[in-house]
């Protein structure tokens, strides 16, 4: 956004061979561009054997002003050519004895930022070592889980409940929504193709076989992983930051059994019962689809308890167990990763999120086959 | 006797009511390298949080160059921020810019001088603070006492009137630390500048300063303003005198004098 109302001018002048450049006014940062130009452009335009900078009109200058000055006499330097000035206030040439020739010339230090080829070998090692630190942290959680398993007096069970009410109640409200709207876009996805086959009360079993047996654990599992697995993330994060892990490391209490505990055991309580309710609301979602077009709630429920067999819900809830545990690790992990600087928490928090939904569709599928083979 | 550069006119601040500094005032001169002292907790960051106009006063006026900051909006406001430039406490440079990113930034903003022109003036100013060469490296690549030094010379990247610098020696070793002092120095000496430090170290203090007012967190008040070997040698305030000598608050107890 430049800035108008020029409080100086430069008007060069060329005689017998000397340019001379009078400027009037304060020369400062608001009118040194317009100087600079009109001062490059008289260079380029004349061939002079002598340039002068008359400061006899000058008001005052502050730092873009030297910057102009400074400018004027390296180059003129350069090319051999006098340069002289005239005019200028004894009370300003401490700014310029700051900057005698050459005192700029200093020359850029490398920075340490790194080629091309040399980030991509750090990427490859960092994830190298990404895989290292999952496997230690899951080896140390499970050491610390089952320890505090077996000495449940271990466990903070404060922190513990404040995660569930954080992770668990405080999320029944957003569950219900997407629960209750997925019944209703899959009954409604259903309903005219199954039509065609005279076939709309199938449209109960579609809602209810997809939901409890897959839809509702992954959706849950997902927003768990979008609410709560980035809350862990940057929690620990921002704790990171703040030397907080250090203050615990140094006072001898492990950050996993303070901090990853509490919301593992929490995750892992929450997701099933949330889960539950998921599958209720997309049965009542798929209900209102099926009453709007005929089917009474008495013949809707009948056909979803014929549909559904007894295993199906607990090898739901089973696996939303096992993405309750992977999303609060992921999330507590990646949070202890998080490095220095004003980014950091935001990048710990997005890896939290994208490695719990990853983790998530892994394991579903790994589900899919264990169970099939079970003859689930 | 000059104009003061800046104009402190009863001012009060509060925090949800709570009244942290009761109805103060004081000027500052073109010039001078003035320092705002205190124990911890009694304010000095808030008064010149409140001067640099990032918070509304409760009561009272501050002006800088004859116009009242808190009021000032739009245009106003801008012509007021283009006088003072500002270091905080921990640099807060930005730190996915390179050094010489972050002192050209308000440049760009709010100059039309041309790319070279920005470039060499970026140099001068890290020459200024020494730190010549530096100009590609990242806030993360240089160390804490560099950072602070960068914070100034993007604090006088538009050569404000007057800059404010919060504790800039927290944190740093003593060697930094007489290096920031110098540094201040001769800025003050060279460019002219109105230097407004808040700080708490001792020796900083003496070095530097001009003239120095001291809060207490206790009246909420300036309790002292003057020359700080004077007020260590002369002040009538038990507080003053053992915030100089460096006396453990145990041995005076009560109100201050």
């Amino acid at each position: 956004m430049p800035v108008a109302n020029a409080t100086s001018v430069l008007r060069a002048e060329f005689t017998a061979g000397t340019l001379t450049l009078f400027v009037e006014g304060r020369l400062d940062t608001i009118s040194t561009g317009a100087a600079w130009r009109a001062a490059e452009t008289a260079l380029a335009g004349h061939r002079p054997d002598t340039v002068v900078f008359d400061a006899t009109g000058m008001t005052s200058m502050d730092g873009a002003g030297v910057a102009l000055y400074v400018r004027l006499r390296d180059r003129l330097l350069a090319e051999n050519l006098p340069f002289g000035s005239r005019g200028i206030a004894e009370s300003l040439k401490p700014l310029f004895d700051e900057f005698p020739p050459g005192a700029l010339d200093t020359p850029s230090r490398p920075s340490t930022q790194v080629s091309f080829v040399e980030t991509v070998g750090r990427s490859v090692s960092s994830v190298v070592k990404d895989a290292a630190a999952q496997l230690v942290f899951t080896g140390e959680l499970i050491a610390t889980l089952v320890r505090a398993l077996a000495h449940p007096r271990s466990v903070r069970w404060k922190d513990t409940f404040r995660v569930v009410e954080q992770a668990g109640v405080m999320a029944f409200p957003i569950i219900a929504l997407i629960g209750f709207l997925i019944g209703l876009i899959l009954a409604f996805q259903a309903v005219t193709p199954m039509r065609m086959f005279g076939a709309e009360i199938m449209v109960a079993d579609l809602v209810s076989l997809s939901v409890v047996k897959e839809l509702g654990p992954l959706m849950t599992a997902i927003i768990l992983a979008g609410r709560s697995g980035s809350a862990f993330a940057a929690e620990i994060g921002t704790m990171r930051v703040n030397e907080e892990i250090n203050a615990l490391t140094t006072m001898g209490i492990p950050p996993v059994r303070f901090l990853v505990v509490t919301r593992v055991l929490a995750a892992v309580a929450v997701t099933p019962l949330l889960t539950i309710f998921m599958d209720l609301f997309a049965l009542l979602g798929g209900m209102v689809v099926m009453w709007s077009i005929g089917f009474p709630p008495t013949i809707y429920w009948n056909e979803v308890s014929h549909a559904l067999q007894f295993s199906d819900l607990p090898s739901g809830l089973f696996k939303s167990l096992v993405f309750g545990l992977l999303v609060a690790g992921i999330g507590c992990l990646r949070g202890l990763q998080t490095g220095t600087g004003a980014s950091a928490v935001g990048e710990s928090t997005t890896r939290a999120v994208v490695a719990g939904i990853v983790l998530i569709i892994l394991s579903d599928g790994l589900f899919s086959v264990v169970y099939y083979s079970l003859g689930f | 006797m000059p104009e003061p550069i800046i104009r402190v006119e009863n001012f009060t601040a509060a925090y949800d009511g709570t009244v942290v500094i009761d109805d103060i005032s004081f000027e500052v001169n073109p010039g001078e390298v003035f320092v705002i002292l205190g124990g911890s907790g009694c304010g000095k960051s808030t008064l010149l949080k409140h001067m640099i106009g990032l918070y509304k006063p409760a009561a009272g006026k501050i002006l800088i160059e004859g116009d009242d900051i808190a009021g000032a909006e739009g245009g106003l406001r801008m012509k007021i921020l283009r006088k003072i430039g500002v270091m905080y406490q921990s640099g807060a440079l930005f730190g996915s810019m390179t050094l010489m990113q972050n002192i050209r930034l308000a440049m760009e903003e709010f100059t039309d001088l041309p790319d070279e022109a920005m470039t060499l003036l970026t140099k001068m100013k890290l020459k200024l603070v020494s730190l010549a060469g530096f100009e590609n490296h990242f806030p993360s690549e240089v160390s804490g006492g560099m950072q602070k030094r960068a914070a100034i010379a993007r604090a006088m990247a538009l050569d404000p009137r007057i800059l404010f610098l919060d504790e800039p020696s927290a944190g740093l070793d003593p060697v930094t630390s007489a290096d920031l002092d110098a540094l201040i120095k001769r800025l003050a000496r060279t460019l002219g500048v109105t230097f407004v430090v808040v700080t708490h170290e001792l020796p900083s203090i003496y070095s530097i300063a001009d003239r120095v007012i001291m809060l207490d967190k206790r009246v909420k008040k300036i309790v002292a303003t003057g020359k700080p070997a004077d007020l260590r040698d002369h002040s009538d305030n038990a507080f003053v005198r053992q915030f100089f000598n460096r006396e453990a608050s145990a041995q005076t107890s009560g109100e201050p004098a």
